[in-house]
């Protein structure tokens, strides 16, 4: 559902991508009985048609529509529809399998979720194949309900077209073990660290005293790797790795000039742990404590769960702060292909399951909850606002990140977003583990670069 | 056999025009028995092989899919011009000769000793094949902890044992590439060296026994009656070996740490196979892609012709040297 699925498990799958997309044109969505016209008719109510049909919804990674109980629920909402999961493990092969189907105008499901790793390629080449919610009737209360960042990142910049609702979001602040800062005689609650943390200068800092310690847990470091402060300054500059067209442009950006001076800056001063984010040794150190922090979008809490396992509650907090201001990683929206075969259907599922109830749900279910709402009325419901994690010492999370997500300025994406930053991510590697200059790494990520911008 | 007698009117056919019209069903129904083949080969080979040209002369993303721009060779100029093409292809053949030179070498050395008649041969022999029925994914998962920096057994006894410096096998050179043949050598020793098997039980016992009358040592039995019965085999698993070596890629892309076709932070081990995949799907340029496959196509093509070459060239050194032996023993 975020980014972090691009990487995560199931690496074989990748392998199949190429016979995956040799059988894509050939696969139909198996829809069975279907006779909903293509205009959206608002006579047939909440549900989009009174036929009994099968929507299909394409998704990637473990979207949680399922595990949550959505389709259940939608299902008792409107009887006559049933959904079918169509689910892809990685969202780089989705994007490829979407792609194509994009391409031969075959095989889309009624609903096609879109990732921010490949929403600006949507908006930029095929937003004349996905229905525009801008221009729905009731697009300008559609439009209110979600953060304004949120729905611009699916638009176009005259914010006349918009490809997809948004579903989840990633604002973000810092996750620390409390334990560790403690042991290495540092101040370690939030109230304090918020004080502390609020440039990268001074997050720098405090991450030499951390090594300079002589208490501190043997072979730790201050923070995971130079990626996490790179990936997040980034994107705090008034551009990031495009310009305000949405073209790459990296050599001008701001963004990435403070974002690779802070990470280097952090790199040479040894205070990251060297590791390479999502590869296997970093999801190791998250159980051996080898890091006390980490840059921490709302879906990362989870992923630290899952690494860090039951032993880890009530070593890890949250600070209610993100050095160099409020920024933002990863997130996903749900559109709605015009070749869909049950279109006006398919509208009506996307506005409910990114309704304020349903977003609500998914950051608070039990089985599979944690993503945080991009509909801001669910952000501000009480069961996201008052929420506390036990596992993060009670940590006010609702709060801590409802703040971040209000305050936050979002720099134009581009096109190649992803795959640029992990060519800089890949440099900051080399820096920290190799001890490559800061320069000559620089050079060589820009010479990557130009084999994606062409 | 009913095959040679519909098969045989085709060899004939040229014979005379009215003949020939005369025989016409039963050529028919040779080309109807052929044909399910040749339809299946020209879908997923022909057509893509030339489709694949076709696209590499284009400027092509799988997004603006209907937007393709005639560039000429102008893929093939950015890739002969570009130091990531270079690299992969200095690493393909690096990697390539540490992974099969080592493994053929193997697997014949395993052949030899397995045609002898040992205790519990079916056992060895099914065993050999182990690895390469094993999935690749799941051995690259071991592999990669076997080389671990901090926790992996391989420096553990390095270090440990044997206090040796640590080796990075992910963030240098020459070890990761060795890393990585590993993995190849690891996976296809047995395969080939059930292959040399089959190849030795072919060869007349009658030569060894009468090299052993002739007071032939072992090794100069398997120097002189073995390798040379077992040429058109070696031949096959050079050519097969070249062109695996060629398209290698799953090995690599499972070695990543982040699963990415990168060949590491610096690209150490990013081959051909693995270059194509980051252009075409990483980076969505499905021309320049299409550039490389085709490259490698050629590639592999003067590969093999220079191995068949090289190959038989040796054979002729080791049959004439044959020869010398046979006269000597005359004599």
């Amino acid at each position: 559902m975020q980014h972090r699925h691009i990487r995560a498990s199931a690496f074989a799958a990748s392998l199949v991508a190429v016979a995956a997309l040799a059988l894509a044109a050939c696969s139909s969505s198996g829809n069975t009985a279907n006779t909903a016209g293509p205009t959206l008719d608002a006579k047939a109510g909440i549900c989009g048609t009174a036929e009994t049909t099968t929507l299909t919804v394409g998704l990637f990674g473990t979207f949680g529509f399922k595990e949550n109980g959505l389709y259940d629920a939608y299902h008792k909402l409107c009887p006559n529809i049933t959904i079918k999961e169509d689910d892809v493990e990685q969202s780089a092969d989705y994007w490829t399998k979407l792609k194509t189907r994009l391409a031969s105008g075959t095989g889309l499901d009624d609903v096609q979720a879109i990732e921010i790793g490949f929403v600006a390629d949507v908006v930029q080449n095929h937003a004349s194949q996905f229905v525009n919610f801008a221009s729905l009737p009731n697009s300008a209360a559609l439009k209110n309900s979600f953060y304004p960042w949120k729905w611009q990142q699916a638009s176009n910049p005259d914010g006349s077209a918009t490809v997809g609702l948004g579903t989840d979001a990633g604002p973000e602040a810092l996750c620390y073990r409390t334990d560790l800062l403690q042991k290495a005689g540092l101040p370690s609650d939030p109230a304090t660290l918020a004080t502390k943390w609020t440039t990268w200068q001074d997050f720098i800092n405090f991450g030499k005293q951390y090594e300079a310690s002589t208490t501190k847990q043997a072979g730790s470091h201050f923070i995971d790797s130079a990626a996490s402060v790179f990936s997040t300054a980034v994107y705090q500059g008034k551009e990031a790795y495009a310009n305000a067209d949405g073209q790459p442009d990296v050599e001008n950006s701001d963004g990435v000039q403070t974002a690779w001076k802070y990470a280097t800056q952090a790199a040479e001063a040894g205070i990251t742990a060297k590791l390479q984010q999502f590869s296997d040794p970093w999801n190791k150190a998250f159980a051996s404590g080898s890091f006390a922090a980490l840059a921490c979008p709302t879906w990362m809490m989870g992923y630290i769960q899952g690494q860090a396992g039951p032993s880890g509650s009530g070593h890890w907090n949250v600070a209610p702060v993100l050095p160099g201001g409020a920024t933002n990683w990863g997130g996903s929206w749900l559109g709605v292909p015009n070749a869909a075969k049950n279109k006006a259907a398919a509208v009506a599922f996307v506005e409910w399951a990114t309704n304020k109830d349903q977003e609500v749900t998914m950051w608070a279910s039990k089985a599979q909850g944690g993503h945080w709402p991009s509909n801001q009325l669910a952000a501000e419901a009480p069961a996201v606002k008052n929420a506390k994690s036990a596992y993060f010492s009670n940590a006010p999370v609702g709060q801590v990140f409802g703040k971040i997500a209000g305050e936050m300025k979002i720099p134009p994406i581009g096109l190649y977003d992803t795959q640029i930053q992990s060519v800089f991510t890949t440099q900051l590697t080399n820096v920290e583990t190799k001890g490559t200059s800061a320069d000559s790494a620089f050079g060589d990520a820009l010479d990557q670069i130009k084999q994606i911008t062409g | 056999m009913a095959a040679s007698e519909v098969l045989e009117p085709v060899t004939r056919r040229a014979t005379t025009r009215t003949r020939r019209r005369r025989r016409l069903p039963g050529s028919k129904a040779a080309y109807a028995y052929i044909a399910p083949f040749f339809l299946v080969f020209g879908a997923f080979a022909v057509y893509p092989w030339l489709d694949t040209a076709w696209v590499s002369l284009h400027d092509v993303s799988l997004t603006t899919y209907d937007k393709q721009t005639w560039v000429g060779f102008g893929n093939y100029r950015n890739l002969f011009t570009n130091d990531f093409f270079w690299n992969a292809f200095k690493n393909t053949i690096t990697i390539g000769i540490i992974s099969t030179v080592p493994q053929l070498c193997m697997a014949l050395g395993i052949a030899h000793l397995l045609n002898y008649r040992l205790r519990g041969r079916t056992f060895f022999r099914v065993a050999m094949l182990m690895p390469y029925a094993t999935s690749l994914a799941a051995a690259t998962v071991i592999f990669v902890e076997l080389f671990g920096y901090d926790y992996g057994l391989i420096n553990w006894v390095l270090h440990n044992l044997m206090h040796l410096p640590r080796i990075d096998w992910q963030g240098s050179k020459w070890p990761s590439q060795i890393a990585v043949s590993t993995i190849v050598t690891w996976r296809w020793t047995g395969y080939n060296a059930l292959i040399y098997l089959a190849g030795m039980q072919t060869i007349d016992q009658g030569l060894y026994e009468a090299a052993a009358l002739d007071g032939a040592s072992r090794w100069q039995q398997f120097r002189y009656v073995t390798l040379p019965g077992l040429r058109p085999t070696i031949l096959f698993t050079i050519v097969v070996s070249t062109i695996g070596a060629t398209q290698l890629f799953g090995e690599p892309f499972l070695y990543s740490p982040i699963h990415q076709p990168d060949g590491g932070t610096s690209g150490y081990y990013q081959t051909l196979g693995l270059l194509m995949y980051q252009q075409g799907w990483t980076y969505d340029h499905l021309g320049l892609a299409s550039a490389t496959a085709w490259t490698m196509f050629v590639i592999i093509v003067l590969a093999v012709v220079l191995n068949t070459w090289l190959a038989r060239r040796s054979y002729g050194r080791v049959a004439a040297m044959q020869t010398t032996v046979k006269q000597a023993g005359q004599r």
